[in-house]
C-alpha cells in the first residue's frame, strides 16, 4: 500500500477523513477509510460496483449521520451536521442519476441553492451566470423534463456549483454519456478546478478518470486498497485484481 | 426562519410581478369591497352563505401551504379545524372572551398542534405523515368527547352576544365580515409564502428532499414552518364555527366533510399557486351550499367525492393548471 | 380468582380475539401498502362495504356469513384489479402518486361511504350465524364463538396467504415486486400485472375481514373511519411488508385497546391505540417487528 496519499503540492488540507465506516445491518459497506484531500486537488475515487464509493459520498455529504469515524472539512469537524449545513459550508455533491426539481424551471433550480446557501446575493444575473457556465442559459425557462440526458447532468453540476463549493464530489457525472458528451463534462470540471474548486471525481469511465485525476484512491469491498499517483496505482496488483479478477 | 426569508424575495422576483405590499393592499381592498357588497345586500342568508364559503377558502388555502407547496398530505384538516372551533368554546367559556381574541388563541393552538405533529412525523416519508394526521384526528376527537368542560359528546351551545359591534347591522353580518378578513389574510399569507424564499425551498423539497438538502435547503425546518403556519390557519378557519351555528358537537366538528373538502378544493383548483385553493373553495363550497337547499346532504357530499376523483385523474394540475396550459 | 385478575385475563383473551379480526383487516393492507407501496386509505372502506354486503346477503339467504364473505371475495378481487389499473394509469405511470394518488384513494373512500349511506341508509347492519351465541368457558375465561370463529378463520386465511407468498410462483413474484423490480424484468414478469393481481388479493382479504367484522359487531357506513388509523397503525408497527409482524402487532393492538376499554371505558380506547401509533412513528418508524425503515 502506498503512503498516506499526500496530495501533489502542499496546499491547505481541505478534507481529512479518518477511519470512516458504515454498516447496514450486519453488512459493512465501508470500513476504516482514511483520506486526505488538499486545496485545488483533482482526486479520482474508483472501485468496482458495490465497493463503497457511493456510501463514502453519502457519509461525507451527511446523508448517513450514524457512520463510524470522522470527517474534518477545512479544519472543522463535521460530526452530525445535516446535509444542508455541509452544503452551506461549501461541500457540494451531484447525484449519480440527475435529480432536478421537476416542478421548477431550469433557472429556478439554480435559484434554490443561491437563495439558501450561496455566499453572494441571489440575483437573477447570478443565476443566469451559473447557467451560462454550463451552457444552459438558452433553456433557463424550460422544465427539466424538456432537457436531454447530458443537459440534465450539466444542470446537476450547475446546481452544485451555485453553492460556490470549496469541494465538489462529482458522483458518476458521466455514466451513460457519449464520447463527446464526456468531453463536455470533463471540460466543465477542469474549468471549475482552475477556478479553485477542489474536486473528487467518482467515476467508472476510466478514460475520464485517468485524464482528469492527479491522484487516484481505490476502494475495494469497503476498504481503501490504494492511494497515489494514477499510473502507479493502476499498475498495482491489488487494483488489477479488483478490476479484472472479479 | 420565515421572517428572515422575506427580504431575500425582492431580488428573486421576476420583473413584472406584483410586490408583496401591493398584493396585501389589493387583498384588503377586495375584502372591503366584498363586505360593502354584502352589507348592501343585507340578508341574513347571504351572510350565512358567504361565511360558509369563506371558511372553506381559509381552510383550503391553509391546507395548501403544506399539502400543495410542500407536498405533505394532511388528512387531519378536520382535527385542526375542530381544534380551532373548540378553542373558541373553551376560551370563551373560561375567560368570557369575545370572538376576536378566541381566533388569536385558536391560531396559537393550531400552530402548536401543527408543530407537534410535524416534530413527531416529518422525518418520515410523506405517507406516514398523512397517516399520522389521520390518527391525530381520532386522538383529538376522543379527547374532546371525554372533555366535559366543552360539552363532551353532547356538544355545547354558544350564545351570540346581544350587542353587535359598530357598523354592522347584525351579528351574522359581523361574523361574515370577520370571515372575509380572515379569508383575505389567508390568501395574502399563502401568496407571500409562495413567492418568497420559503416558497422556493418548499417547492424544491416537494420535488426531491435529498436534492433539496444537498442544495442547502434546511428541509426539516422548512417543513416545520409550513406545518405550523398551515395548522394555525386551519384552526383559525374553524374558530368562528361555534358562532355560525350556535351549537357544536364533536361528530360534526371533526366530520369527514371538512377533511375531504380541505383536500378536494386545492386539488380541484390547482395546488401550485394561491389562486388554486381560492378558486376550488369558492366553486365547491358554493356548489355545496346551493345543493344543501335542493338535495340531501349525503348526495351533496357524494358530488364532492366524485368531482375530486375525476379531477385528480383527468386534470392533475387543477383548474388553474388548465388555464396555464399544463406546465 | 381475584376478580380484577379475572377481568384482566378476560380483557387480554378477548383482546387477542379482537386482534385476530384486526389482523385480517390489516393483512390486506400489508400487501397493498407494505409490499406494493400503494397507500390505499380506502382499504377499511372496502372492508365495511364487504361487511354490509355480507350482512344484507345473510339476511336474504340465511347462509353462514363467513361462507358468504368467501363468496363475495372474488368480486372484490376483480374490483381491486380494476382499481389498481386506474391508479397505475393515472398516477403511478405519471409519477404523481404522492399527493394525487393519496387524494384519489381518499375520494374513493368517500364515494364508497356515501354510496353505502345512499343505498342502504346510515343505520347499523349485523350478520348472524348459528354458532354466534355459543360461549366456551375455560375456568374464569370466556371464549365467545362470536369472536373466536372469525379470529380463527382470519388467522387461517393469513396463514394461507403467507404460504402462497413463500411458495407459489405468483406469490414469490409479489414478494419480489416489493424488493427488486429489475429481477422481475429479468424473469420476463410484468410487474404491473403482478401488482394488479396482488392489489386484487388485498381487496379480497378486505371482503373476508368485512365478513368477520359483521359477525363481531354491528357495522354502519362510517365504521371504516376508526379502522383507518387501526390498520395503518398495525401495518406500520408490524414492519410494513411482514405478515408475521402484522399479526403480532394486530394481537398487541387488540389487547391494548380491549384492556383500556375494560378498565377506563370504551371511549378512551381509540386515543390509547392511536397514541401508541404516534409514539411508534416518532420513536421507531421501521415498526416494532420490522427490520429496516
Amino acid at each position: 500500500m502506498s503512503g498516506v496519499g499526500d496530495a501533489p503540492g502542499d496546499g491547505e488540507v481541505v478534507l481529512r477523513a479518518e477511519g470512516v465506516g458504515m454498516r447496514f445491518g450486519g453488512f459493512a459497506a465501508l470500513s476504516g477509510v482514511d483520506l486526505t484531500v488538499r486545496a485545488g486537488e483533482r482526486l479520482g475515487l474508483i472501485g468496482p460496483n458495490g465497493s463503497g464509493k457511493s456510501t463514502f459520498t453519502n457519509c461525507l455529504a451527511g446523508v448517513y449521520p450514524g457512520h463510524e469515524g470522522a470527517f474534518a472539512f477545512r479544519g472543522e469537524r463535521l460530526g452530525k451536521l445535516s446535509p444542508h449545513e455541509r452544503a452551506r459550508r461549501g461541500l457540494a455533491r451531484t447525484f449519480q442519476l440527475p435529480r432536478p426539481f421537476r416542478g421548477l424551471t431550469v433557472i429556478e433550480n439554480i435559484r434554490v441553492p443561491l437563495a439558501y446557501a450561496g455566499r453572494h446575493e441571489a440575483t437573477e444575473t447570478r443565476a443566469m451566470a451559473c447557467l451560462e457556465g454550463v451552457d444552459l442559459a438558452g433553456k433557463a425557462h424550460r422544465l427539466p423534463r424538456e432537457l436531454t440526458q447530458v443537459e440534465l447532468r450539466r444542470l446537476e453540476l450547475a446546481r452544485a456549483t451555485a453553492l460556490d463549493p470549496v469541494l465538489l464530489i462529482a458522483d458518476e457525472a458521466m455514466a451513460g454519456l457519449s464520447h463527446a458528451e464526456v468531453d463536455q463534462i470533463l471540460a466543465l470540471l477542469f474549468r471549475l478546478n482552475e477556478a479553485g474548486t477542489t474536486i473528487i471525481m467518482i467515476e467508472h469511465v476510466m478514460r475520464a478518470v485517468t485524464e482528469f485525476s492527479q491522484r487516484l484512491a481505490v476502494l475495494v469491498a469497503g476498504r481503501k486498497v490504494a492511494d497515489g499517483a494514477p499510473r502507479e496505482v493502476l499498475a498495482m496488483p491489488a487494483v488489477e485484481e479488483a478490476y479484472l479478477g472479479r | 426562519m420565515s421572517g428572515a426569508t422575506l427580504p431575500a424575495a425582492a431580488p428573486l422576483a421576476a420583473p413584472r410581478r406584483m410586490g408583496h405590499g401591493a398584493f396585501w393592499l389589493a387583498s384588503a381592498l377586495a375584502a372591503l369591497a366584498l363586505v360593502a357588497a354584502l352589507r348592501a345586500l343585507g340578508s341574513e342568508y347571504a351572510y350565512f352563505a358567504a361565511t360558509f364559503v369563506l371558511q372553506y377558502v381559509v381552510l383550503a388555502t391553509a391546507w395548501n401551504i403544506l399539502g400543495g407547496y410542500a407536498g405533505y398530505v394532511n388528512f387531519g384538516a378536520a382535527a385542526f379545524f375542530a381544534a380551532g372551533a373548540y378553542t373558541t368554546v373553551a376560551v370563551g367559556k373560561a375567560f368570557g372572551l369575545p370572538l376576536l381574541p378566541c381566533i388569536a388563541a385558536a391560531a396559537l393552538v393550531g400552530g402548536a398542534l401543527g408543530l407537534g405533529t410535524g416534530v413527531l412525523t416529518l422525518r418520515l416519508r410523506g405517507a406516514y405523515f398523512a397517516i399520522a394526521t389521520l390518527c391525530l384526528s381520532v386522538v383529538l376527537q376522543t379527547l374532546v368527547v371525554n372533555w366535559d368542560f366543552v360539552g363532551g359528546s353532547r356538544g355545547a351551545y354558544v350564545v351570540r352576544p346581544r350587542e353587535v359591534p359598530w357598523p354592522f347591522d347584525s351579528y351574522g353580518g359581523f361574523l361574515c365580515a370577520v370571515m372575509v378578513g380572515l379569508a383575505a389574510g389567508a390568501v395574502a399569507i399563502a401568496r407571500t409564502v409562495e413567492k418568497s424564499r420559503l416558497g422556493l425551498g418548499l417547492a424544491a423539497l416537494r420535488d426531491d428532499e435529498a436534492a433539496a438538502e444537498a442544495a442547502g435547503v434546511p428541509t426539516l425546518r422548512l417543513k416545520l414552518v409550513a406545518t405550523t403556519i398551515s395548522g394555525a390557519m386551519m384552526a383559525v378557519a374553524g374558530a368562528p364555527l361555534p358562532y355560525l351555528g350556535s351549537y357544536i358537537e364533536p361528530n360534526s366538528a371533526f366530520g369527514l366533510a371538512y377533511g375531504v373538502n380541505a383536500i378536494a378544493m386545492p386539488l380541484i383548483g390547482g395546488t401550485s399557486s394561491w389562486a388554486g385553493p381560492l378558486v376550488g373553495a369558492v366553486l365547491l363550497a358554493s356548489l355545496q351550499q346551493a345543493a344543501t337547499v335542493t338535495i340531501s346532504s349525503a348526495a351533496n357530499l357524494l358530488i364532492v367525492g366524485v368531482v375530486l376523483v375525476v379531477f385528480v385523474c383527468a386534470a392533475p394540475h387543477g383548474i388553474v393548471g388548465l388555464f396555464r396550459g399544463q406546465r | 380468582m381475584d376478580p380484577d385478575l379475572a377481568l384482566l385475563l378476560n380483557g387480554i383473551v378477548s383482546g387477542l380475539l379482537l386482534g385476530g379480526l384486526y389482523a385480517a383487516a390489516a393483512a390486506g393492507l400489508s400487501v397493498s401498502f407494505g409490499m406494493l407501496d400503494v397507500v390505499n386509505i380506502a382499504h377499511p372502506a372496502f372492508m365495511v362495504l364487504g361487511a354490509i354486503l355480507v350482512a344484507l346477503l345473510q339476511g336474504a339467504t340465511g347462509l353462514d356469513p363467513l361462507l358468504l364473505a368467501a363468496l363475495v371475495a372474488p368480486g372484490f378481487w376483480a374490483m381491486g384489479a380494476l382499481l389498481y389499473g386506474a391508479y397505475h394509469r393515472f398516477f403511478e405511470r405519471r409519477g404523481d402518486e404522492a399527493i394525487q394518488g393519496l387524494a384519489f384513494f381518499f375520494g374513493v373512500m368517500f364515494i364508497i361511504e356515501i354510496g353505502i349511506v345512499l343505498a342502504v341508509g346510515p343505520e347499523q347492519h349485523f350478520a348472524d350465524a348459528a354458532w354466534a351465541d355459543t360461549t366456551w368457558r375455560l375456568g374464569e375465561i370466556d371464549l365467545p364463538l362470536r369472536m373466536l370463529v372469525p379470529a380463527a378463520v382470519s388467522l387461517a386465511a393469513i396463514g394461507a396467504l403467507a404460504l402462497f407468498l413463500r411458495h407459489g410462483f405468483t406469490g414469490r413474484a409479489i414478494a419480489a415486486v416489493s424488493q427488486d423490480r429489475e429481477a422481475l424484468r429479468l424473469l420476463a414478469i410484468d410487474p404491473v400485472r403482478i401488482k394488479r393481481f396482488a392489489f386484487g388479493l388485498s381487496l379480497a382479504l378486505a371482503a373476508l375481514a368485512g365478513g368477520a367484522l359483521a359477525v363481531v359487531q354491528p357495522v354502519d357506513a362510517a365504521s371504516g373511519h376508526i379502522f383507518i388509523g387501526r390498520v395503518f397503525a398495525i401495518v406500520i408497527m408490524g414492519g410494513l411488508a411482514s405478515l408475521g409482524g402484522c399479526v403480532l402487532a394486530a394481537l398487541a393492538f387488540g389487547v391494548v385497546e380491549n384492556v383500556t376499554a375494560t378498565f377506563y371505558g370504551p371511549s378512551w380506547s381509540p386515543a390509547v391505540a392511536f397514541g401508541a401509533l404516534l409514539l411508534v412513528l416518532a420513536v421507531r418508524p421501521q415498526g416494532l417487528f420490522g427490520r429496516a425503515a
